[in-house]
Protein backbone atom coordinates (compact mmCIF):
# COMPACT_ATOMS: atom_id res chain seq x y z
CA UNK A 1 0.00 0.00 0.00
CA UNK A 2 3.02 2.27 -0.13
CA UNK A 3 3.76 4.84 -2.77
CA UNK A 4 6.91 4.87 -4.79
CA UNK A 5 7.74 8.51 -4.20
CA UNK A 6 9.96 10.74 -2.12
CA UNK A 7 7.30 13.31 -1.43
CA UNK A 8 5.21 12.02 1.46
CA UNK A 9 7.83 10.80 3.89
CA UNK A 10 6.91 9.74 7.40
CA UNK A 11 8.23 12.96 8.98
CA UNK A 12 6.12 15.05 6.60
CA UNK A 13 3.00 13.02 7.38
CA UNK A 14 3.73 13.36 11.08
CA UNK A 15 4.09 17.15 10.92
CA UNK A 16 0.88 17.31 8.84
CA UNK A 17 -1.03 15.40 11.51
CA UNK A 18 0.59 17.10 14.48
CA UNK A 19 1.90 20.47 13.35
CA UNK A 20 4.50 21.95 15.76
CA UNK A 21 4.30 25.54 17.01
CA UNK A 22 0.72 25.68 15.79
CA UNK A 23 -0.54 28.67 17.73
CA UNK A 24 -0.69 32.45 17.70
CA UNK A 25 2.09 34.44 19.41
CA UNK A 26 0.30 37.29 21.18
CA UNK A 27 1.99 40.64 20.54
CA UNK A 28 4.41 39.05 18.09
CA UNK A 29 7.10 41.46 16.87
CA UNK A 30 6.46 40.31 13.30
CA UNK A 31 3.70 38.46 11.50
CA UNK A 32 2.51 37.93 7.95
CA UNK A 33 -0.44 36.29 6.19
CA UNK A 34 0.41 34.17 3.14
CA UNK A 35 -1.84 32.53 0.55
CA UNK A 36 -1.54 30.33 -2.51
CA UNK A 37 -4.54 31.75 -4.40
CA UNK A 38 -4.71 28.91 -6.91
CA UNK A 39 -4.96 26.12 -4.36
CA UNK A 40 -6.17 27.87 -1.22
CA UNK A 41 -3.27 27.23 1.17
CA UNK A 42 -3.64 29.93 3.80
CA UNK A 43 -1.20 30.50 6.67
CA UNK A 44 -0.09 33.19 9.10
CA UNK A 45 3.47 33.12 10.45
CA UNK A 46 4.26 34.80 13.77
CA UNK A 47 7.77 35.77 14.95
CA UNK A 48 9.32 37.18 18.07
CA UNK A 49 12.59 38.71 16.96
CA UNK A 50 15.24 40.07 19.32
CA UNK A 51 16.11 43.07 17.15
CA UNK A 52 19.36 43.88 18.97
CA UNK A 53 20.77 40.38 18.75
CA UNK A 54 19.17 39.82 15.32
CA UNK A 55 17.84 36.51 16.59
CA UNK A 56 14.50 34.70 16.20
CA UNK A 57 13.36 33.88 19.74
CA UNK A 58 9.96 32.42 18.92
CA UNK A 59 8.23 31.36 15.72
CA UNK A 60 4.78 29.88 15.21
CA UNK A 61 1.98 29.58 12.65
CA UNK A 62 -1.73 29.07 12.14
CA UNK A 63 -3.75 28.23 9.07
CA UNK A 64 -4.95 25.52 6.72
CA UNK A 65 -3.66 23.83 3.63
CA UNK A 66 -2.45 20.60 2.13
CA UNK A 67 -0.09 18.19 3.89
CA UNK A 68 2.97 19.59 2.13
CA UNK A 69 2.12 23.16 3.10
CA UNK A 70 1.37 22.33 6.73
CA UNK A 71 4.40 20.08 7.17
CA UNK A 72 6.70 22.57 5.48
CA UNK A 73 5.52 25.39 7.74
CA UNK A 74 5.69 23.23 10.84
CA UNK A 75 9.22 22.03 10.07
CA UNK A 76 10.29 25.58 9.27
CA UNK A 77 9.13 26.87 12.65
CA UNK A 78 10.92 24.05 14.48
CA UNK A 79 14.08 24.65 12.46
CA UNK A 80 14.30 28.43 12.83
CA UNK A 81 13.79 28.81 16.56
CA UNK A 82 16.97 30.42 17.98
CA UNK A 83 18.54 31.06 14.58
CA UNK A 84 19.68 34.51 13.43
CA UNK A 85 17.58 36.52 11.01
CA UNK A 86 20.49 36.48 8.58
CA UNK A 87 20.70 32.67 8.69
CA UNK A 88 16.92 32.40 8.26
CA UNK A 89 17.08 34.42 5.04
CA UNK A 90 19.95 32.32 3.72
CA UNK A 91 18.17 29.08 4.55
CA UNK A 92 15.09 30.37 2.75
CA UNK A 93 17.18 30.96 -0.39
CA UNK A 94 18.77 27.51 -0.17
CA UNK A 95 15.39 25.84 0.41
CA UNK A 96 13.92 27.60 -2.58
CA UNK A 97 16.80 26.58 -4.82
CA UNK A 98 16.51 22.98 -3.63
CA UNK A 99 12.81 22.61 -4.40
CA UNK A 100 13.27 24.21 -7.82
CA UNK A 101 16.05 21.70 -8.54
CA UNK A 102 18.64 24.48 -8.84
CA UNK A 103 20.66 23.12 -5.92
CA UNK A 104 21.37 19.49 -5.14
CA UNK A 105 21.70 18.98 -1.38
CA UNK A 106 23.54 15.71 -2.01
CA UNK A 107 26.33 17.55 -3.84
CA UNK A 108 26.19 21.23 -2.98
CA UNK A 109 27.00 22.83 0.37
CA UNK A 110 23.94 23.89 2.34
CA UNK A 111 22.53 24.58 5.80
CA UNK A 112 19.18 22.85 5.39
CA UNK A 113 19.58 20.01 7.87
CA UNK A 114 16.49 17.81 7.80
CA UNK A 115 14.66 20.27 5.58
CA UNK A 116 16.21 18.27 2.73
CA UNK A 117 13.19 16.01 3.31
CA UNK A 118 11.44 18.29 0.84
CA UNK A 119 13.93 17.54 -1.92
CA UNK A 120 11.37 15.26 -3.61
CA UNK A 121 9.19 18.29 -4.44
CA UNK A 122 11.44 19.11 -7.39
CA UNK A 123 9.81 16.18 -9.22
CA UNK A 124 6.39 17.83 -8.74
CA UNK A 125 6.51 21.36 -10.19
CA UNK A 126 2.81 21.89 -9.47
CA UNK A 127 3.49 21.43 -5.74
CA UNK A 128 6.54 23.66 -5.17
CA UNK A 129 4.38 26.56 -3.99
CA UNK A 130 2.86 24.33 -1.30
CA UNK A 131 6.33 23.89 0.19
CA UNK A 132 7.59 27.42 -0.37
CA UNK A 133 4.61 29.40 0.97
CA UNK A 134 5.92 29.12 4.56
CA UNK A 135 9.25 30.63 3.59
CA UNK A 136 7.82 33.43 1.46
CA UNK A 137 5.53 34.30 4.36
CA UNK A 138 8.47 34.22 6.80
CA UNK A 139 10.36 36.74 4.67
CA UNK A 140 7.16 38.79 4.36
CA UNK A 141 7.01 38.91 8.16
CA UNK A 142 10.67 39.89 8.47
CA UNK A 143 10.21 42.60 5.82
CA UNK A 144 7.03 43.82 7.53
CA UNK A 145 4.80 43.19 4.50
CA UNK A 146 1.56 44.23 6.15
CA UNK A 147 -0.52 43.44 3.05
CA UNK A 148 0.49 39.79 3.22
CA UNK A 149 2.10 37.53 0.68
CA UNK A 150 0.61 35.88 -2.37
CA UNK A 151 2.45 33.38 -4.53
CA UNK A 152 0.60 34.51 -7.68
CA UNK B 1 -27.27 -11.35 -9.67
CA UNK B 2 -27.58 -8.14 -11.65
CA UNK B 3 -25.94 -7.72 -15.01
CA UNK B 4 -22.27 -6.69 -14.73
CA UNK B 5 -21.52 -3.05 -15.45
CA UNK B 6 -19.18 -3.84 -18.32
CA UNK B 7 -21.86 -5.62 -20.31
CA UNK B 8 -24.42 -2.87 -19.64
CA UNK B 9 -21.88 -0.34 -20.87
CA UNK B 10 -20.92 -2.53 -23.85
CA UNK B 11 -24.52 -2.62 -24.97
CA UNK B 12 -24.43 1.14 -25.39
CA UNK B 13 -21.10 1.52 -27.15
CA UNK B 14 -17.90 -0.40 -27.73
CA UNK B 15 -15.46 1.52 -25.57
CA UNK B 16 -12.44 -0.57 -26.58
CA UNK B 17 -12.99 0.40 -30.20
CA UNK B 18 -13.47 4.03 -29.25
CA UNK B 19 -10.26 4.05 -27.22
CA UNK B 20 -8.35 3.04 -30.35
CA UNK B 21 -9.32 6.42 -31.80
CA UNK B 22 -7.48 8.30 -29.02
CA UNK B 23 -3.71 7.82 -29.22
CA UNK B 24 -3.03 9.65 -25.94
CA UNK B 25 -4.86 6.94 -23.98
CA UNK B 26 -2.27 4.28 -24.77
CA UNK B 27 0.51 5.92 -22.75
CA UNK B 28 1.73 5.16 -19.25
CA UNK B 29 2.18 7.70 -16.45
CA UNK B 30 4.77 7.03 -13.76
CA UNK B 31 4.89 3.47 -15.00
CA UNK B 32 1.10 2.90 -14.83
CA UNK B 33 -1.44 2.97 -17.67
CA UNK B 34 -2.91 6.46 -17.96
CA UNK B 35 -6.40 6.80 -16.50
CA UNK B 36 -7.60 10.18 -17.66
CA UNK B 37 -10.46 11.55 -15.55
CA UNK B 38 -10.10 15.31 -15.99
CA UNK B 39 -12.39 15.67 -18.97
CA UNK B 40 -14.26 18.60 -17.46
CA UNK B 41 -10.97 20.51 -17.64
CA UNK B 42 -10.00 19.44 -21.13
CA UNK B 43 -10.54 16.47 -23.44
CA UNK B 44 -8.25 14.57 -25.78
CA UNK B 45 -8.45 14.43 -29.54
CA UNK B 46 -9.36 11.45 -31.70
CA UNK B 47 -7.14 10.53 -34.65
CA UNK B 48 -9.68 11.97 -37.08
CA UNK B 49 -9.25 15.44 -35.53
CA UNK B 50 -5.46 15.16 -35.30
CA UNK B 51 -5.27 13.98 -38.92
CA UNK B 52 -7.69 16.67 -40.17
CA UNK B 53 -5.57 19.39 -38.53
CA UNK B 54 -2.38 17.92 -39.98
CA UNK B 55 -3.82 17.72 -43.47
CA UNK B 56 -5.26 21.22 -43.33
CA UNK B 57 -1.97 22.73 -42.19
CA UNK B 58 0.04 20.67 -44.66
CA UNK B 59 -2.11 21.13 -47.75
CA UNK B 60 -4.99 23.56 -47.34
CA UNK B 61 -4.01 26.34 -44.96
CA UNK B 62 -4.65 29.92 -46.02
CA UNK B 63 -6.08 33.13 -44.67
CA UNK B 64 -9.85 33.42 -44.56
CA UNK B 65 -12.34 35.99 -45.85
CA UNK B 66 -9.80 38.19 -47.62
CA UNK B 67 -7.54 36.48 -50.14
CA UNK B 68 -8.79 36.41 -53.75
CA UNK B 69 -6.78 33.34 -54.62
CA UNK B 70 -7.43 29.62 -54.53
CA UNK B 71 -5.83 28.68 -51.19
CA UNK B 72 -7.64 31.43 -49.35
CA UNK B 73 -10.95 30.76 -51.07
CA UNK B 74 -10.74 27.07 -50.17
CA UNK B 75 -9.76 27.83 -46.58
CA UNK B 76 -12.64 30.30 -46.29
CA UNK B 77 -15.06 27.69 -47.56
CA UNK B 78 -13.80 25.06 -45.08
CA UNK B 79 -13.91 27.63 -42.27
CA UNK B 80 -17.53 28.48 -43.05
CA UNK B 81 -18.40 24.79 -43.37
CA UNK B 82 -17.18 24.37 -39.80
CA UNK B 83 -19.46 27.20 -38.72
CA UNK B 84 -22.35 25.39 -40.39
CA UNK B 85 -21.42 22.19 -38.53
CA UNK B 86 -21.49 24.06 -35.22
CA UNK B 87 -24.84 25.64 -36.08
CA UNK B 88 -26.35 22.24 -36.97
CA UNK B 89 -24.80 20.61 -33.90
CA UNK B 90 -26.42 23.17 -31.58
CA UNK B 91 -29.69 23.41 -33.48
CA UNK B 92 -29.22 27.05 -34.51
CA UNK B 93 -31.55 28.37 -37.17
CA UNK B 94 -28.87 30.27 -39.11
CA UNK B 95 -25.13 29.66 -39.57
CA UNK B 96 -24.43 33.36 -38.97
CA UNK B 97 -25.76 33.08 -35.43
CA UNK B 98 -22.53 31.30 -34.45
CA UNK B 99 -19.69 33.65 -33.50
CA UNK B 100 -16.27 32.06 -33.04
CA UNK B 101 -14.23 33.07 -29.98
CA UNK B 102 -11.20 31.61 -28.25
CA UNK B 103 -13.51 29.68 -25.93
CA UNK B 104 -16.28 30.08 -23.39
CA UNK B 105 -14.43 32.67 -21.30
CA UNK B 106 -14.04 35.03 -24.22
CA UNK B 107 -17.58 34.24 -25.38
CA UNK B 108 -19.11 35.33 -22.06
CA UNK B 109 -16.87 38.39 -21.92
CA UNK B 110 -18.04 39.31 -25.43
CA UNK B 111 -21.72 39.07 -24.49
CA UNK B 112 -21.26 40.79 -21.11
CA UNK B 113 -19.42 43.65 -22.79
CA UNK B 114 -21.52 44.12 -25.93
CA UNK B 115 -24.92 43.32 -24.45
CA UNK B 116 -24.04 45.30 -21.32
CA UNK B 117 -23.00 48.37 -23.28
CA UNK B 118 -26.24 48.34 -25.26
CA UNK B 119 -28.81 47.17 -22.74
CA UNK B 120 -27.59 47.39 -19.12
CA UNK B 121 -27.92 50.64 -17.20
CA UNK B 122 -27.77 51.89 -13.60
CA UNK B 123 -30.35 50.15 -11.44
CA UNK B 124 -30.72 47.17 -13.76
CA UNK B 125 -30.12 43.64 -12.51
CA UNK B 126 -28.18 40.59 -13.71
CA UNK B 127 -28.86 37.12 -12.27
CA UNK B 128 -26.27 34.35 -11.99
CA UNK B 129 -26.20 31.32 -9.68
CA UNK B 130 -24.09 30.18 -6.74
CA UNK B 131 -22.58 27.36 -8.82
CA UNK B 132 -21.08 29.24 -11.76
CA UNK B 133 -17.54 29.00 -13.08
CA UNK B 134 -15.55 32.20 -12.52
CA UNK B 135 -15.87 32.75 -16.29
CA UNK B 136 -19.63 33.18 -15.80
CA UNK B 137 -19.25 35.22 -12.63
CA UNK B 138 -16.46 37.77 -13.00
CA UNK B 139 -17.54 39.30 -16.37
CA UNK B 140 -20.99 40.04 -14.88
CA UNK B 141 -19.49 41.42 -11.65
CA UNK B 142 -17.30 43.76 -13.71
CA UNK B 143 -20.25 44.78 -15.90
CA UNK B 144 -22.41 45.54 -12.86
CA UNK B 145 -19.64 47.61 -11.33
CA UNK B 146 -19.15 49.57 -14.54
CA UNK B 147 -22.81 50.20 -15.25
CA UNK B 148 -24.08 50.63 -11.69
CA UNK B 149 -26.19 47.49 -12.05
CA UNK B 150 -26.85 44.88 -9.37
CA UNK B 151 -25.75 41.23 -9.42
CA UNK B 152 -28.21 38.75 -7.90
CA UNK B 153 -27.43 35.15 -7.14
CA UNK B 154 -29.71 32.09 -7.25
CA UNK B 155 -28.95 29.95 -4.18
CA UNK B 156 -28.46 26.16 -4.32
CA UNK B 157 -29.70 23.45 -2.00
CA UNK B 158 -27.41 20.93 -0.27
CA UNK B 159 -27.64 18.56 -3.22
CA UNK B 160 -26.33 21.24 -5.57
CA UNK B 161 -29.62 22.08 -7.29
CA UNK B 162 -30.73 25.63 -8.06
CA UNK B 163 -33.60 26.77 -5.84
CA UNK B 164 -36.09 27.72 -8.52
CA UNK B 165 -38.60 29.26 -6.12
CA UNK B 166 -35.84 31.66 -4.98
CA UNK B 167 -34.98 32.39 -8.61
CA UNK B 168 -38.57 33.39 -9.25
CA UNK B 169 -38.34 35.91 -6.42
CA UNK B 170 -35.18 37.46 -7.91
CA UNK B 171 -36.79 38.05 -11.31
CA UNK B 172 -38.35 41.43 -11.99
CA UNK B 173 -38.78 44.03 -14.69
CA UNK B 174 -35.28 45.23 -13.71
CA UNK B 175 -33.69 41.92 -14.75
CA UNK B 176 -31.76 42.34 -17.99
CA UNK B 177 -29.84 39.08 -18.18
CA UNK B 178 -29.89 35.65 -16.55
CA UNK B 179 -26.53 33.88 -17.03
CA UNK B 180 -26.51 30.23 -15.94
CA UNK B 181 -24.48 27.16 -16.78
CA UNK B 182 -26.21 24.19 -18.35
CA UNK B 183 -23.96 21.85 -16.33
CA UNK B 184 -21.96 22.90 -13.26
CA UNK B 185 -18.26 22.13 -13.75
CA UNK B 186 -17.68 21.80 -10.01
CA UNK B 187 -20.67 19.60 -9.06
CA UNK B 188 -22.03 18.14 -12.29
CA UNK B 189 -25.56 19.46 -11.73
CA UNK B 190 -27.66 19.69 -14.90
CA UNK B 191 -29.72 22.85 -14.54
CA UNK B 192 -33.31 23.18 -15.83
CA UNK B 193 -32.33 25.84 -18.35
CA UNK B 194 -35.51 25.59 -20.39
CA UNK B 195 -37.58 26.48 -17.34
CA UNK B 196 -35.08 29.17 -16.33
CA UNK B 197 -35.26 30.68 -19.82
CA UNK B 198 -39.05 30.66 -19.91
CA UNK B 199 -39.28 32.46 -16.58
CA UNK B 200 -36.64 35.01 -17.59
CA UNK B 201 -38.41 35.74 -20.86
CA UNK B 202 -41.67 36.24 -18.99
CA UNK B 203 -40.16 39.34 -17.34
CA UNK B 204 -38.43 40.49 -20.54
CA UNK B 205 -34.90 39.38 -19.55
CA UNK B 206 -32.44 37.68 -21.89
CA UNK B 207 -30.67 34.41 -21.10
CA UNK B 208 -27.08 33.31 -21.61
CA UNK B 209 -26.35 29.62 -21.08
CA UNK B 210 -22.74 28.65 -20.34
CA UNK B 211 -22.60 25.35 -22.22
CA UNK B 212 -18.91 24.54 -21.75
CA UNK B 213 -19.69 21.39 -19.76
CA UNK B 214 -22.89 20.30 -21.49
CA UNK B 215 -22.28 20.47 -25.21
CA UNK B 216 -19.81 17.53 -25.36
CA UNK B 217 -22.03 15.30 -23.25
CA UNK B 218 -25.67 15.73 -24.26
CA UNK B 219 -27.81 16.76 -27.21
CA UNK B 220 -28.29 20.52 -27.14
CA UNK B 221 -30.91 22.35 -29.17
CA UNK B 222 -30.73 26.09 -28.70
CA UNK B 223 -34.07 26.69 -30.42
CA UNK B 224 -35.74 24.20 -28.15
CA UNK B 225 -34.21 25.84 -25.09
CA UNK B 226 -35.06 29.23 -26.60
CA UNK B 227 -32.06 30.85 -24.84
CA UNK B 228 -30.64 34.03 -26.33
CA UNK B 229 -26.97 33.03 -26.09
CA UNK B 230 -25.26 29.67 -25.66
CA UNK B 231 -21.47 29.39 -25.24
CA UNK B 232 -19.03 26.52 -25.72
CA UNK B 233 -15.31 25.60 -25.75
CA UNK B 234 -13.72 23.38 -28.41
CA UNK B 235 -11.12 21.82 -26.13
CA UNK B 236 -13.84 20.34 -23.92
CA UNK B 237 -15.41 18.64 -26.97
CA UNK B 238 -12.38 16.75 -28.36
CA UNK B 239 -11.29 19.69 -30.54
CA UNK B 240 -8.20 21.90 -30.20
CA UNK B 241 -7.84 24.56 -27.50
CA UNK B 242 -8.05 28.21 -28.52
CA UNK B 243 -11.39 27.84 -30.28
CA UNK B 244 -14.95 28.02 -29.04
CA UNK B 245 -17.86 30.25 -29.63
CA UNK B 246 -21.27 31.54 -28.84
CA UNK B 247 -24.66 31.11 -30.44
CA UNK B 248 -26.86 34.17 -30.29
CA UNK B 249 -30.26 34.95 -31.78
CA UNK B 250 -29.65 36.97 -34.92
CA UNK B 251 -32.02 39.80 -34.02
CA UNK B 252 -30.08 40.36 -30.78
CA UNK B 253 -26.64 40.07 -32.43
CA UNK B 254 -27.72 42.74 -34.91
CA UNK B 255 -28.39 45.18 -32.07
CA UNK B 256 -25.03 44.72 -30.36
CA UNK B 257 -21.88 46.83 -30.75
CA UNK B 258 -18.53 45.07 -31.30
CA UNK B 259 -16.31 43.89 -28.43
CA UNK B 260 -12.88 43.69 -30.05
CA UNK B 261 -12.28 46.06 -32.96
CA UNK B 262 -9.83 45.94 -35.84
CA UNK B 263 -9.58 44.19 -39.17
CA UNK B 264 -12.32 42.05 -40.68
CA UNK B 265 -15.17 43.37 -38.54
CA UNK B 266 -15.76 46.55 -40.50
CA UNK B 267 -18.02 47.69 -43.29
CA UNK B 268 -16.03 50.81 -44.07
CA UNK B 269 -13.26 52.71 -42.34
CA UNK B 270 -12.34 56.33 -42.96
CA UNK B 271 -10.13 58.28 -40.60
CA UNK B 272 -13.26 59.95 -39.22
CA UNK B 273 -15.66 57.05 -38.81
CA UNK B 274 -16.05 53.29 -39.04
CA UNK B 275 -19.17 51.33 -39.81
CA UNK B 276 -19.33 47.75 -38.70
CA UNK B 277 -19.87 44.51 -40.55
CA UNK B 278 -22.94 42.38 -39.95
CA UNK B 279 -22.80 39.53 -37.43
CA UNK B 280 -20.95 37.22 -37.08
CA UNK B 281 -18.03 39.10 -38.72
CA UNK B 282 -18.68 42.12 -36.49
CA UNK B 283 -17.58 40.04 -33.51
CA UNK B 284 -14.61 38.29 -35.12
CA UNK B 285 -11.94 40.96 -35.47
CA UNK B 286 -8.50 39.89 -36.68
CA UNK B 287 -7.33 36.65 -38.24
CA UNK B 288 -9.15 33.87 -36.41
CA UNK B 289 -7.62 30.55 -35.24
CA UNK B 290 -8.26 28.99 -38.65
CA UNK B 291 -6.75 25.54 -38.12
CA UNK B 292 -8.55 25.23 -34.79
CA UNK B 293 -11.89 25.97 -36.44
CA UNK B 294 -11.24 23.19 -38.96
CA UNK B 295 -10.34 20.87 -36.06
CA UNK B 296 -13.57 21.81 -34.30
CA UNK B 297 -15.55 20.82 -37.39
CA UNK B 298 -13.77 17.44 -37.44
CA UNK B 299 -14.54 16.90 -33.75
CA UNK B 300 -18.23 17.57 -34.40
CA UNK B 301 -18.17 15.02 -37.26
CA UNK B 302 -16.67 12.50 -34.86
CA UNK B 303 -19.26 13.18 -32.12
CA UNK B 304 -22.10 12.96 -34.66
CA UNK B 305 -20.78 9.65 -35.89
CA UNK B 306 -20.97 8.15 -32.40
CA UNK B 307 -24.15 10.02 -31.52
CA UNK B 308 -24.77 12.36 -28.61
CA UNK B 309 -27.62 10.22 -27.30
CA UNK B 310 -25.35 7.18 -27.03
CA UNK B 311 -22.62 9.30 -25.43
CA UNK B 312 -25.05 10.64 -22.84
CA UNK B 313 -26.41 7.14 -22.11
CA UNK B 314 -22.95 5.64 -21.75
CA UNK B 315 -21.60 8.44 -19.57
CA UNK B 316 -24.68 8.24 -17.40
CA UNK B 317 -23.96 4.54 -16.85
CA UNK B 318 -20.41 5.47 -15.80
CA UNK B 319 -21.77 8.13 -13.45
CA UNK B 320 -24.18 5.73 -11.76
CA UNK B 321 -21.47 3.11 -11.40
CA UNK B 322 -18.88 5.57 -10.06
CA UNK B 323 -21.37 7.10 -7.64
CA UNK B 324 -22.17 3.68 -6.23
CA UNK B 325 -18.47 2.88 -5.81
CA UNK B 326 -17.85 6.16 -4.00
CA UNK B 327 -20.89 5.81 -1.76
CA UNK B 328 -19.39 2.52 -0.55
CA UNK B 329 -16.07 4.07 0.50
CA UNK B 330 -15.93 5.11 4.11
CA UNK B 331 -14.49 8.59 4.67
CA UNK B 332 -15.53 9.97 1.28
CA UNK B 333 -18.29 12.47 0.69
CA UNK B 334 -19.65 13.22 -2.79
CA UNK B 335 -20.21 16.96 -3.16
CA UNK B 336 -23.16 17.51 -5.47
CA UNK B 337 -25.92 14.92 -5.53
CA UNK B 338 -28.37 16.60 -7.86
CA UNK B 339 -31.15 14.47 -9.29
CA UNK B 340 -30.03 15.42 -12.80
CA UNK B 341 -26.26 15.14 -13.09
CA UNK B 342 -23.64 14.93 -15.81
CA UNK B 343 -20.68 12.56 -15.51
CA UNK B 344 -18.78 14.51 -12.87
CA UNK B 345 -18.03 13.22 -9.37
CA UNK B 346 -16.69 15.87 -7.03
CA UNK B 347 -15.64 14.41 -3.70
CA UNK B 348 -14.04 15.25 -0.40
CA UNK B 349 -11.91 12.99 1.76
CA UNK B 350 -11.91 14.02 5.41
CA UNK B 351 -8.35 12.92 6.15
CA UNK B 352 -6.60 14.35 3.09
CA UNK B 353 -6.47 17.68 1.30
CA UNK B 354 -7.52 17.48 -2.38
CA UNK B 355 -4.06 18.54 -3.56
CA UNK B 356 -2.45 15.68 -1.71
CA UNK B 357 -5.15 13.35 -3.06
CA UNK B 358 -4.46 14.23 -6.70
CA UNK B 359 -0.71 13.84 -6.23
CA UNK B 360 -1.27 10.35 -4.80
CA UNK B 361 -3.81 9.42 -7.50
CA UNK B 362 -1.22 10.50 -10.06
CA UNK B 363 1.16 7.98 -8.51
CA UNK B 364 -1.31 5.36 -9.72
CA UNK B 365 -1.50 6.87 -13.20
CA UNK B 366 -4.83 8.61 -12.53
CA UNK B 367 -5.35 12.22 -13.68
CA UNK B 368 -7.98 13.99 -11.56
CA UNK B 369 -8.43 17.63 -10.70
CA UNK B 370 -7.99 18.89 -7.16
CA UNK B 371 -8.89 22.46 -6.39
CA UNK B 372 -11.69 24.97 -6.39
CA UNK B 373 -12.40 24.33 -10.09
CA UNK B 374 -12.55 28.09 -10.77
CA UNK B 375 -15.75 28.06 -8.73
CA UNK B 376 -14.76 29.50 -5.37
CA UNK B 377 -18.29 30.70 -4.50
CA UNK B 378 -19.42 27.07 -4.91
CA UNK B 379 -16.69 25.84 -2.55
CA UNK B 380 -17.63 28.53 -0.01
CA UNK B 381 -21.29 27.41 -0.23
CA UNK B 382 -20.27 23.89 0.82
CA UNK B 383 -17.69 25.08 3.37
CA UNK B 384 -14.75 23.43 1.63
CA UNK B 385 -11.40 24.81 0.47
CA UNK B 386 -11.42 22.53 -2.56
CA UNK B 387 -12.61 19.15 -3.80
CA UNK B 388 -11.18 16.35 -5.88
CA UNK B 389 -13.05 15.87 -9.15
CA UNK B 390 -13.29 12.88 -11.46
CA UNK B 391 -14.95 13.85 -14.74
CA UNK B 392 -15.72 11.10 -17.24
CA UNK B 393 -15.86 10.98 -21.01
CA UNK B 394 -17.19 8.26 -23.32
CA UNK B 395 -13.64 6.89 -23.73
CA UNK B 396 -13.49 6.00 -20.03
CA UNK B 397 -14.16 2.42 -18.93
CA UNK B 398 -15.94 1.16 -15.80
CA UNK B 399 -12.67 -0.63 -14.90
CA UNK B 400 -10.98 2.77 -14.67
CA UNK B 401 -13.50 3.81 -12.03
CA UNK B 402 -12.71 0.60 -10.12
CA UNK B 403 -9.04 1.62 -10.23
CA UNK B 404 -9.94 5.13 -9.07
CA UNK B 405 -11.96 3.78 -6.14
CA UNK B 406 -9.07 1.49 -5.12
CA UNK B 407 -6.60 4.35 -5.37
CA UNK B 408 -8.87 6.57 -3.25
CA UNK B 409 -9.11 3.84 -0.59
CA UNK B 410 -5.33 3.49 -0.61
CA UNK B 411 -4.96 7.24 -0.20
CA UNK B 412 -7.34 7.22 2.78
CA UNK B 413 -5.38 4.37 4.40
CA UNK B 414 -2.13 6.23 3.75
CA UNK B 415 -3.32 9.42 5.45
CA UNK B 416 -5.07 7.55 8.28
CA UNK B 417 -2.03 5.44 9.22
Amino acid sequence: MSYDNELYQQVILDHNRKPRNFHVIENASHNCHGVNPLCGDDITVYLDVDEQAGKIDEVSFQGSGCAICKASTSLMTAFLKGKSVEDARQIKDEFHKMILGEMDPEKDEHHLGKLTLFMGIREYPSRTKCASLAWHTLVGALDKKFDGISTE
Amino acid sequence: MSEPITSIADNILNVENIRKDFPVLTQTVRGKPLIYLDNAATTHKPNSVIERIRKFDAEEYGTVRRGAYKLSENATQLYEESRQKVADFMGAEKKGEIVFTSGTTQAINLVAHSFGKRFVNAGDEIIISNIEHHANTVPWQVLCEERGAKLKVIPVNDAGELMIEEYEKLLSSKTRMVAINHVSNALGTINPIQEITEKAHAVGAKVLVDGAQSIPHMKVDVQDIDCDFYTFSGHKMYAPSGIGGVYGKMDIWEELPPYVTGGDMIMQVTLEKTTYAKPPARFEAGTPPITQVIGLGAAIDYLNEIGLDKIADYENTLLEYGTKLFNDIEGVRIIGNAHHKASIISFYIEVAHPHDVVTLLDQDGISCRGGHHCAQPTMIRYGLPATTRASMAFYNKPEELDALAESVKKCIRFFSA
